[in-house]
């Protein structure tokens, strides 16, 4: 089915689309609007609007979305962790803390677990060096996290709302 | 030496730091107002004269930079800030954006005027989202108070300001790639020349400055361009002003630190980081950045017939004032002045595999030299970690990553093959451990 924004979200787009002297430049931050309203990732059918809507190629605006690790090509669970595997994390532990989210999540890096709740991934230094190990979940920060303060987020990812 | 400073941070930690009224309550905007009273050449010539060395990890002087940009053309001018935080240790732009994001936005108004654009494009990466948000929140207020818009301070010279969102991508923080991925393109990096002061952001004149440099220019009008400067030990190297400190890794204070220029990574690590977790030994610190190569505490300085270098001779590295040239006259690299501490409890092999994985994964694929050379530095450090590489791939790394050096588009290459060269050469050992005994001796682990 074809993708489509909501009227509220158009105004979005419109809004993004004032602030550039050409189409093509709004490319990245309409990729993110609509994945955000597309369950989380950038469906062929997104693509084929965004190409559309900008006046884009869809060969342009797919060589985008597979050039930016957070662009999604299949749909993710409903919350995405992304623990900071980088060095100041890792000298903080940071590998322990995913060992530890495999085991109780029961997926490796890059995996949903099994009820379609959380996506596990690992990041690439997120600029948070000095409060490792962190991580990431959906839109937020989680700073020098021990191993208990993780179990309490993975536990309500997994089992509330 | 260490001078502590608050001109940038002395808001952080305070309440509600981020709104327009706790910054104009501690002089915010007065150096916006300053600078539109001024002309546009004598904008320039004070950060000219402020010596602020570019904090993105180049070292480029600001206001050389900002000399680049043409006086009048028929096409619009561009303020382009890099926001993309991302390399491995850095942590000091977020805090300014999510702490202090007046000083940006006041840093922009004067760039903008400075820079002869009216337009301000502030290119954050995608995770910041508290950032994005108080950027966004402090552009508003700035503008419901008058100070952005058509008539910024009643000034006739409108200046507007966008945050503008990346997607995930270590190399947007390249300044080309940047702009590519500005336009709405994938983030490679373009061939120079043409430079961004000739053709940057949509064909058009654009200066792409760090965040902490435009910070430090709205700094450096307020408070004049030579005064400064001097605030910084290495003023007569040119080397001026404040910046922030960032330390982390094995240090029991981990933290931005506002200080003059010139304070000693000895002080960053001990005085200011706290020491060492555990009180244990220091192995090795990453300077500025995980491009810049590691250095060891038992490093003298020792660069004979240079003045500048006189009263270091014979001295630690860890007791040379950090600066972009003192720095680069001993073969090291200063970058981003946030340094990533190592204990004695870290493996460095472990550390390698750490980097190299980092940069193979964040090459863009462009260049043939960083694309393979990244994967295959890769594959060896693997094998490495699992005692079965032989003495031979130990050169052969070298050896990759110094055939990687100087032969790519953009410096990526470079960052990526420095610090490959520096651990193994300077633990040669523990590498050549790992192959003889499969790392008998090692501590196999990073943390204390």
């Amino acid at each position: 089915m074809a993708f489509a924004l909501s009227e509220e979200r158009e105004r979005e787009l419109e809004e993004i689309l004032a602030r550039y002297p050409n189409k093509m430049a709004a490319c990245i931050p309409v990729l993110h609007l609509c994945q955000d309203n597309n369950e989380g990732w950038v469906s062929p059918e997104v693509i084929d609007y965004v190409a559309q809507r900008l006046e884009l190629s869809t060969a342009h605006v797919k060589g985008v979305v597979t050039f930016y690790s957070l662009f999604n090509e299949s749909p993710p669970g409903k919350h995405q962790v992304w623990v900071c595997r980088t060095l100041s994390c890792a000298l903080r532990g940071a590998g322990g803390l995913l060992t530890h989210a495999e085991h109780k999540l029961g997926v490796k890096v890059g995996e949903t677990t099994e009820d379609g709740r959380v996506t596990l991934r690992t990041a690439e230094c997120l600029a948070s060096c000095g409060s490792g190990p962190m991580i990431q979940v959906d839109k937020s920060y989680h700073e020098n996290l021990t191993t208990e303060e993780f179990d309490r987020i993975l536990d309500r990812l997994l089992y509330e709302g | 030496m260490l001078k502590q400073t608050d001109h940038l941070t002395k808001n952080y930690g305070k309440p509600n730091s981020w709104t327009i009224s706790v910054y104009e309550s501690t002089g915010g905007y007065r150096a916006a107002r300053k600078a539109l009273s001024m002309s546009r050449e004598l904008v320039v010539d004070e950060i000219k004269k402020a010596h602020i060395r570019g904090r993105g990890g180049a070292g480029f002087e600001a206001g050389v930079k900002w000399g680049f940009m043409p006086k009048e053309g028929e096409k619009p001018s561009y303020l382009v800030v890099n926001a993309d935080e991302g390399e491995p240790g850095t942590f000091k732009d977020r805090t300014i954006m999510e702490q202090n994001p007046h000083a940006l936005v006041e840093g922009c108004i004067v760039a903008c005027y400075g820079i002869g654009a009216h337009a301000a494009y502030i290119y954050v990466r995608d995770e910041l989202h508290l950032a994005k948000a108080r950027l966004w929140d402090a552009i508003k207020e700035a503008k419901s108070k008058g100070y952005l818009g058509t008539r910024p301070f009643g000034k006739g010279y409108d200046i507007e300001i966008c945050v503008q969102t990346g997607a995930g991508a270590y190399i947007c923080g390249e300044e080309s790639a940047l702009l590519n991925s500005l336009e709405g393109r994938r983030g490679e990096p373009r061939l120079r020349p043409p430079f961004p002061a000739q053709r940057g952001a949509f064909g058009s004149p654009t200066t792409v400055n760090n965040v902490e440099s435009v910070t430090l220019a709205a700094i450096a009008i307020a408070l004049g361009g030579e005064e400064f400067s001097k605030l910084s030990a290495l003023h007569e190297i040119n080397d001026g002003g404040i910046r922030l400190f960032g330390v982390a890794g094995h240090v029991k204070k981990p933290g931005i630190y506002e200080c003059a220029v010139g304070v000693t990574l000895r002080e960053l690590i001990y005085d200011l980081g706290g020491g060492i977790l555990g009180d244990r030994e220091l192995l090795g610190v990453i300077p500025g950045g995980s491009s810049c190569p590691i250095m060891l505490p038992d490093e003298i300085v020792n660069v004979p017939g240079d003045k500048r270098f006189e009263p270091y001779n014979g001295k630690s590295v860890l007791d040379l004032p950090m600066g972009v040239d003192t720095f680069r006259g001993i073969g090291g690299m200063l970058g981003t002045c946030c340094a990533t501490v190592l204990s004695d409890a870290a493996d460095p092999v472990l550390a390698a595999q750490n980097i190299i994985h980092f940069y193979r994964h964040e090459s863009c694929g462009q260049c043939t030299p960083c694309r393979e050379g990244c994967g295959w530095l890769e594959r060896i450090i693997d094998k490495v970690v699992e005692g079965t590489a032989t003495m031979e791939e130990l050169d052969l790394m070298s050896e990759i990553a110094s055939n990687m050096t100087g032969n790519t588009i953009c410096a990526f290459g470079d960052g990526a093959a420095a610090p490959v060269m520096a651990f193994v050469r300077k633990f040669r050992k523990n590498f050549e451990d790992y192959v003889l005994t499969g790392g008998k001796s090692q501590t196999k682990t990073l943390v204390v």
